[in-house]
């Protein structure tokens, strides 16, 4: 069978993108629908983007080859990811779910099969945490995977049939909402909260957000009012919100079910600090794995529109336009960092920018931009309907409010946990019934591995800040595999832009594995120390400053899982002598006793 | 005073460090009044006795190789890697681009003026590594003496250092890599 | 409070530098003042006239507590970093000089932590300088040589990257690229050309040529381009003078990479000024 790639001719390929392009100009999107058409990005098809859209050919390129979900080589017509993430990811025990499919399908994970019909692969968290291991079949989420499932999808593809004719209950995605509190309690009526708003005027409403103590949800925490204001302040030609919906954290699904179920809080939200800070444009960063809720929010943004809570003279208030489009990225966990964010707006790799400027001033286009998290806004539009007072009768003096956790891991019940800040970390425990806990990740592999001592540290800024992801690991787990899959997580999303991140990140990854994989000395647990440090303190942002933490952390916590791997030895070879001789054996047929190395 | 005793090799080098060892020229006689060589292709010694320095040229490209450089590290108190080669590769480690069919087929296969092509399977031939590496990878090492070759100078002043029971610490105007 | 007090007597428009009170101008960066005070802040992907960069960390400084603090809204910078000893660690390149700052440079915890990161220079690359033609020019062995490396510690990536020999002038041998984009930025603010860029991510990132066959000959790069000579390792070269300048008589055989206003000479490689 002939393949259907070489047939293309620049007119499919310029037909492609022209349509593509008359539904958007943005370079994310006419790049996905050349990669949805012909299953990879050739350098004809980059030539023919650049051209379309006057921009370097490098540029595109580099773009191309930055996003894990864009391929330089074609892909099967099965694209099969599956997630790798400690949570949702294909190892379920000892059983690896993506060997088994590669198995039956006679695939090489990573390679495309022969006839062009699949090609699996493993992907970073899909953020489907709560749903147990997860792949994502030519974009779609499927969850729940078991052996059984994994032979029946191998079935379907082998048969040929179209993902359209799956099992429509694998794809199902729930919200499992285990605890609400403040938001996720409280019904929202579009427009309830811009009639509040309107009432209150810009200052008004901005004063409410500042008094209601509103912090960012996606870690940091800054001053939600705050932000606001130094944005409303800056000169700028136009002014831009942003809602950062790049949910890549490990363990993080919160934004999800937000997008779902409450997608008219978030876009309610976005328009509020529009009418605050005074931005006729607003743009909600999708992460790529969430393509699946695009149809969706696009029909809430249009039902918007239909209320006029979209457009131009919103409400009927003179001058008051604002309107939102969604930007589907494409598999880079380092666009969630708020400058890579805005290079991926414009069309670039998602490489951090330096700071200062900060985005309230250079943001999008190098315009005054507003950058928040999806829950942030969310937060904001009850804050908008309800008032500070409201928002801070809950949680603690310096963080207000409540906060939503994604609970996954070892527990009778993942799901989406809504707390008031303050809440114990054995509280979320005992509420998602883990027993026998070794250990939890609280914010993910950037943020804080917590030993059992630890249990009674409170959530919220003055103790234990997280953007959402919390994951419990029994006493059954292997801790030093969940720390090895942190660092290749770290080492596969470093942008490479700057040295101790792009390095270090693989030179920790190298030096777990080699202690992993029980020929690691006490010498090479130093240097992942020292390199850890290193790597830390001396990253450009705060992916490589936070890279090294479940490193650092679990050297302090639990030195046993590192020290009962160690080989007793004062040292151990880089890498394995016995197999560098293994091509030579090949080359020459040999396999006496001189042709192998102990 | 018992002599310091001095073991050298040569491994995926040129014999280019040893050639440059031998540039100390007169300075050698001085310094033989403290030293004693033991295996050493200066001396023809085959094999390591207990040494107190091993100087080790080039870096590993097969499995003999990593015998005689285990050979010395199991030997010798002080292990000094010596030259580009035994600390990075060096031009051996040119062939890393290719994988080791491709440089087998074209020395022995495919190259110019190659008479009776074939690869040598010979079980007396050592087999080369997939890649060729330096020192530090296979053992440790404990001193660096860089340069292509590191000069009669280096030798003297890291050897000097030693004699003297001081850390060896290489002057700033003698380092180089070329 | 008493730190307030002392804040109040520092004269203004002026940072410290190992002690060392250096003014500055408004605008400027920690390493233009640096530089202007002839203090030497290591840098390699820094050359003044381009915009900064901030990638190579060659530059990093610790700035002291009383550094006054950003709004970084960055989510963990804040909370992770605030309750560091030693103050905050910045790139010198690109961080605006504010008076007062109590900046430390030249420490021996610096110089390893630079050493540490040359050394992951070399080894993520190809670097063998007894075959590279800019031995001895070459600003990255020049900077190892400044901080003491003896050997590249860290096992070698051995990467396979392409060389790109298609240009009639000029050589691109991407083995020994440091990823430092002054070759991108040259050709950019300087020769008003697009000629190179960065592509991929992590430990795969690579440069690319701007053209439609991503070959230097089919690009617009000429050999007067400063993009063809600002590369401060082997990796940009100009064919055909190759060794006019002997070992022994190159940049850095002649200068230290510490001296200021270096870059003239680095830059007018094929013959020196001062030989
Ligand atoms: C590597 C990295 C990834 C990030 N990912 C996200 C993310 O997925 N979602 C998010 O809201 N913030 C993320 N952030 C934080 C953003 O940079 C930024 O602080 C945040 O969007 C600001 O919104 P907030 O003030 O509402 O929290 C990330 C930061 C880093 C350094
Ligand atoms: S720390 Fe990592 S992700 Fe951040 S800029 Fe540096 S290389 Fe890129
Ligand atoms: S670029 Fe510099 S460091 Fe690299 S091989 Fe050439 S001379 Fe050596
Ligand atoms: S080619 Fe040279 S100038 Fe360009 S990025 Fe690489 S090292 Fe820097
Ligand atoms: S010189 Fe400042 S980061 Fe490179």
């Amino acid at each position: 069978m002939s393949s259907p790639i070489r047939t293309v001719t620049v007119e499919q390929v310029n037909a492609v993108i022209a349509d593509a392009y008359s539904q958007s100009n943005h370079l994310l999107h006419i790049l996905y629908a050349l990669q949805q058409r012909f299953l990879h990005i050739s350098h004809e098809a980059v030539r023919e983007v650049a051209s379309h859209l006057g921009l370097p050919i490098s540029q595109v390129e580099s773009v191309v080859e930055f996003y894990s979900f864009f391929y330089g080589t074609p892909r099967g017509r099965y694209n099969i990811l599956l997630s790798n993430c400690t949570s949702c990811g294909y190892m379920v025990g000892d059983e690896n779910l993506m060997d088994t499919l590669c198995q039956r399908l006679r695939v090489v994970a990573g390679k495309t099969r022969a006839d062009g019909l699949v090609s699996i692969d493993e992907t970073s968290c899909i953020g489907m945490c709560d749903h147990g291991a997860a792949l994502l079949v030519n974009g779609m989420p499927i969850t729940r995977l078991d052996a059984s499932k994994i032979a029946r999808i191998a079935d379907l593809v082998e048969t040929e049939t179209p993902v359209a004719n799956w099992p429509a209950e694998w794809f199902r995605i729930d919200d499992n909402i285990r605890n609400s509190s403040l938001l996720l309690k409280n019904d929202f009526a579009a427009g309830d909260g811009m009639r509040a708003m309107l009432a209150r005027n810009i200052d008004g409403t901005l004063a409410e957000i500042t008094q209601s103590g509103l912090r960012g949800r996606g870690g940091a925490g800054f001053s939600t009012g705050m932000k606001w204001k130094f944005c409303r302040e800056a000169q700028g030609a136009a002014h831009y919100v942003v809602c950062n919906a790049d949910e890549g954290e490990p363990g993080t699904f919160k934004d999800r079910i937000l997008l779902h179920s409450h997608a008219d809080a978030v876009f309610e939200g976005m328009t509020v600090c529009a009418f605050v800070i005074g931005a006729e444009q607003g743009f909600l960063y999708l992460r790529g794995e969430y393509r699946y809720l695009l149809p969706q929010l696009q029909a809430v943004l249009a039902h918007r529109r239909e209320l006029g809570l979209l457009g131009s003279s919103i409400l009927g208030q003179p001058g008051f336009n604002f309107d939102i489009e969604i930007v589907v990225g494409a598999g880079a966990y380092i666009c969630g960092e708020e400058s890579a964010l805005i290079e991926s707006l414009e069309g670039k790799r998602g490489v951090p920018r330096n700071r200062p400027p900060f985005p309230v001033t250079h943001g999008y286009l190098g315009q005054p931009t507003v950058v928040n998290n999806v829950e942030t806004f969310a937060a904001a539009a009850h804050i908008a309907l309800r008032g500070s007072t409201w928002f801070r009768a809950v949680g603690t003096e310096k963080s207000a409010g409540s906060k939503i956790l994604s609970v996954s891991g070892d527990c009778a019940a993942p799901g989406i946990y809504e707390y008031p800040f303050g809440v114990s970390i054995q509280q979320v425990l005992d509420d998602c019934g883990a027993k026998d806990v070794q250990a939890v990740q609280v914010g993910g592999p950037s943020g804080t591995l917590i030993n059992p001592v630890k249990f009674n540290r409170k959530l919220g800024f003055e103790d234990l800040p997280t953007g959402g992801s919390f994951m419990v690991f029994g006493q059954g787990r292997d801790l030093l595999a969940i720390i090895v899959n942190f660092a290749h997580f770290f080492a596969h999303e470093s942008c490479g832009f700057c040295t101790p991140c792009r390095v270090g990140t693989t030179l920790l990854k190298n030096g777990l594995d080699k202690i992993a994989s029980g020929h690691g000395t006490q010498y090479d647990l130093d240097e992942m120390k020292r390199m850890g440090a290193l790597v830390k303190r001396r990253s450009h942002c705060g992916l490589g400053q936070t890279a090294a933490n479940p490193i650092l952390d679990s050297l302090q916590r639990f030195p046993h899982v590192f020290e009962q791997r160690l080989a007793h030895s004062n040292f151990e070879p880089y890498f394995n002598l016995d197999g560098a001789l293994e091509e030579a054996r090949q080359v020459t047929h040999r396999d006496d006793a001189a042709a192998h190395l102990k | 005073m018992s002599k310091i005793r001095i073991a050298t090799t040569s491994l995926a080098g040129c014999f280019g460090c040893h050639m440059s060892f031998l540039d100390m020229d007169e300075r050698l006689v001085a310094l033989l009044e403290h030293v004693e060589f033991n295996r050493s292709p200066l001396t023809d010694i085959k094999h390591c006795d207990p040494c107190d320095i091993g100087l080790v040229e080039g870096g590993v490209c097969n499995a003999d190789n990593v015998h005689v450089l285990r050979e010395f590290r199991k030997n010798c108190k002080i292990l000094i890697a010596v030259g580009a080669c035994a600390i990075n590769g060096g031009v051996p480690a040119m062939r890393n681009h290719f994988n080791l069919r491709e440089c087998l087929e074209e020395a022995y296969v495919n190259g110019v003026g190659v008479e009776n092509p074939q690869i040598p399977d010979d079980v007396e031939l050592p087999l080369l590594l997939d890649k060729v590496h330096p020192l530090h990878e296979v053992v440790h090492v404990d001193y660096y003496l860089p340069g292509c070759p590191p000069s009669a100078d280096e030798f003297l002043s890291v050897l000097g250092d030693l004699l003297a029971g001081r850390e060896p610490a290489l002057p700033k105007k003698l380092l180089h890599y070329d | 409070m008493s730190t307030e007090a002392k804040q109040n007597t520092i004269t203004p428009n002026t940072i410290t530098i190992d002690g060392q009170e250096i003014p500055f101008k408004d605008g400027q960066t920690i390493m233009d003042a640096a530089l202007a005070a002839g203090v030497y802040i290591p840098h390699l992907c820094h050359r003044p006239g381009l915009t900064p960069h901030g990638s190579c960390k060659l530059c990093v400084v610790d700035i002291g507590s009383r550094g006054v603090s950003f709004h970084n809204s960055d989510r963990r910078v804040q909370t992770k970093f605030s309750v560091d000893i030693d103050g905050r660690s910045v790139s010198a390149c690109t961080t605006p000089a504010v008076a007062g700052q109590q900046i430390s440079n030249n420490t021996p915890a610096l110089n390893e932590v630079r050493k540490t990161i040359t050394q992951m220079l070399f080894i993520e690359g190809n670097h063998i300088c007894p075959s590279c033609e800019k031995s001895g020019d070459c600003t990255l062995q020049a900077m190892a040589y400044h901080l003491g490396m003896l050997d590249g510690h860290f096992p070698q990536f051995f990467p396979h990257r392409e060389v790109d020999a298609s240009h009639p002038t000029v050589m691109l041998d991407r083995d020994r690229c440091i990823l430092c984009e002054l070759c991108v930025r040259a050709s950019r603010e300087v020769d008003g050309k697009n000629v190179f860029a960065i592509a991929g991510r992590g430990i795969t990132a690579h440069l690319i040529v701007n053209s439609p066959s991503g070959k230097l000959a089919d690009s617009d790069l000429e050999t007067g381009d400063m993009a063809a000579h600002i590369c401060p390792v082997g990796a940009i070269l100009i064919k055909e003078h190759g060794y006019e300048v002997p070992i022994g008589r190159r940049t850095f055989d002649l200068h230290q990479v510490g001296e200021i206003g270096l870059e003239k000479v680095i830059l007018a490689k094929v013959r020196h000024t001062d030989e």
